[in-house]
């Protein structure tokens, strides 16, 4: 995602400004979001992760590291400021006071700064590149919807977001055992989806070549409406693939999405599923049991279909493994993470940042825990209106420090700070004096040599 | 040719026939060789990135580079072999260092070229190789391996090919190599090993791909400094001797990238929908057809359909107004102008880092991979059986020739699909062969005006 999710759904409606009344309209409008800015958007939290370890005093700190950073800003009216860089805590936090984005969206560090690129752009050597940008990664509910039946389009429900919270393990489960990446911060993009950022090092460095290969790594899903064949697995399951199928993905089939979104109920959908066995003799006789027959039992029908399903496909008799397979490919259709690849790919790919807030849904951008991911519920997020709400019959003074504090926004942003940016930072600090260390350990040798 | 220097070409004998390409040698070279090899060099590397639009397999890309190699790069002189191919490979630096485009594409076929000459080497060979590049990895201790040998046995089980034998098991003297996973990215892509905390376990049989991710990085960033070289001094300095025949080096190899729309000048955007019919190859007739369906297309499919359209004419003013009145149906107006607008005059080089991008060529498109809702790609290659026949049945392909068609396809020669249809539809030989979008747009143009011509 990435300008796609920018709204233009704004509500003009006249109010007296939300200083002056105790009840606080739903919705979402630039006075609302200029008192948001004003006083609960973490301004300072943000430029700490920013600046990794830069804005410190160790000598090996980069001064020019947070200046050489993109951020754009989708204005209220239309207007899409890209290549704007600050320089320090203060300018951004007041140019995003002064111009009140509708939505910020963070891009890569660039070799030079970047409101700055057409005076380098001049020498013709290309030195204008994204030299850093976090891994990031973008999961949309959009991207599921031949596969959910509760919902379509934008809209999403508590019985589909589930299908998130499996991205999110699947996916984070893979960057730290995997991958070896310890900083992760996923966020809720407000509507429909979720963002993972990585900000290791070592993440923050990868070449576009290095991305597209984790991109790779994840991908299962294939082929479109103008291919057959949407899942393609082999016989036998990369480590990986077996892990996630293991650990999440058949557990929260069966047990969850199977119900839920009734997968086998009528004859349409489970013709969908019968298209996906390549054996007739199989389908035939599933068919048969299945049609025009609601089943007695007081089982659910979709668990009893797909035991039989399941019985039919591993039963002794069908020696072939491909048939087999067709039960896990099955399983990761409906329920394998489903990445918007362009995104990770590409170090210079925007991605809207943490604690904005959608326009359209009004509900503000907050990190999810992968640790209890399955308990977040994006109907219960803060919204715009809410907040205000809550600083109107707080009552305290505008002078406060930390006012989000009060606010049902406190929990979030002493999340981000306590499980994300402070280990991060402390990391930052220890690879600075690595790497420092390192260099003046050999110019001392350059010298005794 | 006179050798002035005999010690790097030594050193390199002691290794291997496959050079390392580290520094340019210091050898006098005949004005005439110096085209000359570059010439037959070419061919190799032009061979090789036919190969790999064909979606030849690694095998046949090995028996492919064995044989152009053996065809063009041969010296009567055999002592000769060796700086020929040092001196035509850095000529060709030269000539490719220039523009973005061109350093992609040697890039990609000396990369390709360098894989396959590497797995053609003996192990001994292969590894004095391995130990010339300064590799980041160690081999994984037997208790490790014990550790790991299950994962391990999982990774060789999923990447075996089908067999009705077992899959084979690992044994306690199997060589592993533990390297960070940057160095392998393309083992990660394919899921080809097991990682682990940031490590992966390469197999002996695998460190081709680590080899290579080397030569690549170290040539990407030769070429770079080559290319400052050649702006600041060396085109300067040789203007009357060397810069002509780079210059025409590469512009007589690679055929024209259609950026700049030439032969028909503008195509306005009412005359889209019939030329659609007439002149555009499938993939871009499934993409314009599915825009005027759905009003909306996702982001490969309105680069790769967006740029052909570039290239075909439509300028930018008419472009945007095209898209426009899709997109707006779907969208609503303002919302266009507000997220898609950019993105039109950003591929015109309006906007970002106002680079004119060129239009995508056949190899491009067939080595995407298009994913849930995307209409770009090739359809030959990324369309089921079923769907490219009825699509072949639309453009008026007739039965016969759709079998003609679907056998190319199923040899995964996917141009050479494309060459049939078009020959089909337009009644015609197209000797050639399709290898760009824009040059199956501009050779139906020709027709049609030839067969208007010869009706008025």
């Amino acid at each position: 995602m990435t300008i796609e999710e920018a709204a233009n759904g704004r509500d003009d409606m006249l109010i007296d400004g939300p200083d002056r009344t105790n009840s606080i309209p739903d919705g979402f409008n630039a006075n609302y979001l200029k008192v948001y800015y004003g006083r609960l958007f973490p301004h300072v939290d943000m430029f700490k992760w920013m600046c990794y370890g830069n804005d410190g005093k160790h000598p090996a700190c980069d001064k020019s590291y947070f200046g050489r950073r993109e951020f754009s800003f989708t204005l209220d009216n239309d207007i899409y400021l890209r290549f704007q860089s600050f320089s320090s805590a203060s300018e951004l936090e007041n140019s995003i006071r002064d111009k009140c984005p509708f939505k910020i969206d963070i891009g890569p560090v660039y070799s030079v700064d970047p409101a700055k690129r057409h005076a380098y752009a001049q020498g013709g050597d290309n030195v204008f590149a994204p030299v850093e940008r976090e891994l990031v990664f973008d999961i949309d509910i959009t991207d599921y919807d031949d596969v959910r039946y509760c919902c379509s389009g934008a809209d999403v429900c508590l019985e589909c977001w589930p299908l998130m919270t499996v991205a999110i393990k699947v996916i984070d489960t893979a960057l730290r055992d995997d991958f070896g990446f310890n900083h992760i911060l996923w966020v809720y993009s407000g509507r429909r989806g979720v963002h993972c950022w990585v900000c290791d090092g070592k993440a923050r460095r990868l070449t576009n070549e290095q991305r597209g290969a984790i991109a790779d790594y994840f991908r299962v899903y294939k082929g479109n409406e103008n291919s057959n064949k949407n899942v393609s697995l082999t016989d036998h399951l990369h480590p990986f693939l077996e892990r996630s199928y293991t650990e999440v993905l058949s557990t929260f089939f069966e047990g969850n999405l199977l119900s839920s979104q009734n997968i086998l109920s009528t004859e349409e959908r489970y013709e969908k599923i019968l298209s996906m066995i390549p054996h007739e003799s199989v389908t035939t006789e599933l068919r048969g049991k299945w049609q025009g027959r609601s089943s007695n039992s007081k089982e659910d029908i979709n668990v009893h279909r797909w035991g039989q399903l399941k019985h039919l496909l591993q039963s002794r008799k069908q020696k072939a493994q491909w048939l087999r397979r067709c039960v896990k490919e099955i399983v990761f259709t409906f329920t394998y993470p489903r990445l918007d690849m362009e995104v990770s790919k590409h170090m210079n790919h925007l991605l809207k940042a943490p604690f904005c807030v959608h326009p359209k849904t009004g509900r503000v951008c907050i990190p999810i825990d992968p640790e209890t991911c399955e308990e977040f519920d994006p109907t219960e997020v803060p919204t715009l209106s809410g907040l205000l709400q809550e600083l109107n019959t707080g009552g305290f003074g505008a002078d406060v420090d930390d006012e989000w504090d009060k606010t049902s926004l406190g929990k979030s942003v002493r999340f981000f700070r306590s499980s994300f940016l402070q280990p991060l930072l402390k990391s930052c600090k220890e690879e600075m004096e690595t790497s420092y260390n390192a260099k003046v350990q050999q110019t001392k040798n350059n010298l005794s040599w | 040719m006179e050798i002035v220097s005999q010690r790097a070409r030594i050193q390199i004998d002691a290794v291997s026939t496959l050079p390392l390409y580290r520094s340019a040698p210091s050898l006098e070279v005949r004005l005439e060789d110096f085209e000359l090899y570059a010439m037959d060099r070419l061919r190799v590397l032009k061979g090789i990135s036919d190969g790999l639009s064909r979606g030849k397999k690694p095998e046949e890309m090995e028996n492919l580079v064995r044989d152009l190699w053996k065809a063009n790069m041969r010296h009567l002189d055999s002592s000769e072999v060796i700086n020929k191919d040092i001196i035509s490979h850095f000529v060709l630096r030269l000539v490719y260092c220039r523009t973005e485009d061109l350093r992609k594409w040697f890039l990609s076929m000396e990369t390709a070229l360098f894989r396959y000459r590497f797995r053609l080497e003996k192990s001994e060979a292969q590894r004095a190789l391995m130990a010339e590049f300064d590799l980041p990895c160690k081999a994984v201790s037997s208790a490790e391996f014990e550790n790991v040998s299950d994962k391990l046995n999982q990774v060789v089980r999923s990447i075996a090919p089908i067999a009705p034998t077992a899959p084979p098991t690992l044994t306690g003297d199997a060589i592993f190599y533990k390297v960070p996973f940057e160095e392998v990215p393309e083992l990660i892509a394919g899921r080809r090993v097991y990682i682990h905390k940031g490590y992966a376990y390469v197999a002996m049989n695998q460190v081709v791909s680590l080899v290579v991710t080397q030569f690549r990085s170290i040539l990407s960033k030769a070429l770079i400094l080559t290319n400052r070289k050649w702006t600041s001094t060396i085109r300067e300095q040789e203007k009357d001797r060397l810069t002509p025949i780079v210059e025409a080096l590469c512009t007589s190899y690679l055929g024209p990238d259609y950026s700049q729309p030439k032969e028909f000048g503008e195509i306005s955007v009412k005359d889209l929908d019939q030329i659609s019919k007439s002149s555009f190859p499938l993939c871009m007739r499934h993409l314009f057809d599915k825009l005027r369906e759905d009003h909306h297309l996702k982001h490969g499919g309105r680069m790769q359909l967006g740029l052909f359209l570039k290239g075909v004419g439509l300028k930018l003013e008419d472009a945007l107004a095209f898209w426009k009145a899709e997109f707006s149906q779907k969208v609503g107006a303002e919302r266009f102008d507000k997220e898609y607008a950019y993105s039109i005059r950003h591929n015109y080089g309006r906007e970002g880092k106002r680079t004119d991008y060129t239009p995508y060529s056949c190899q491009k498109i067939i080595s995407l991979t298009p994913g849930v809702g995307d209409h770009h790609g090739c359809p030959y290659r990324h369309f089921s059986d079923e769907n490219l026949r009825a699509a072949l049945d639309r453009m008026g392909v007739g039965s016969r020739a759709v079998e003609d068609v679907m056998d190319k396809v199923r040899n995964r020669h996917y141009q050479l699909a494309c060459t049939l249809t078009f020959e089909a539809v337009h009644n015609s030989q197209c000797d050639a062969g399709i290898n760009h979008p824009n040059q199956y747009f501009s050779d139906s143009q020709k027709i049609l005006q030839s067969k208007n011509n010869a009706a008025a």
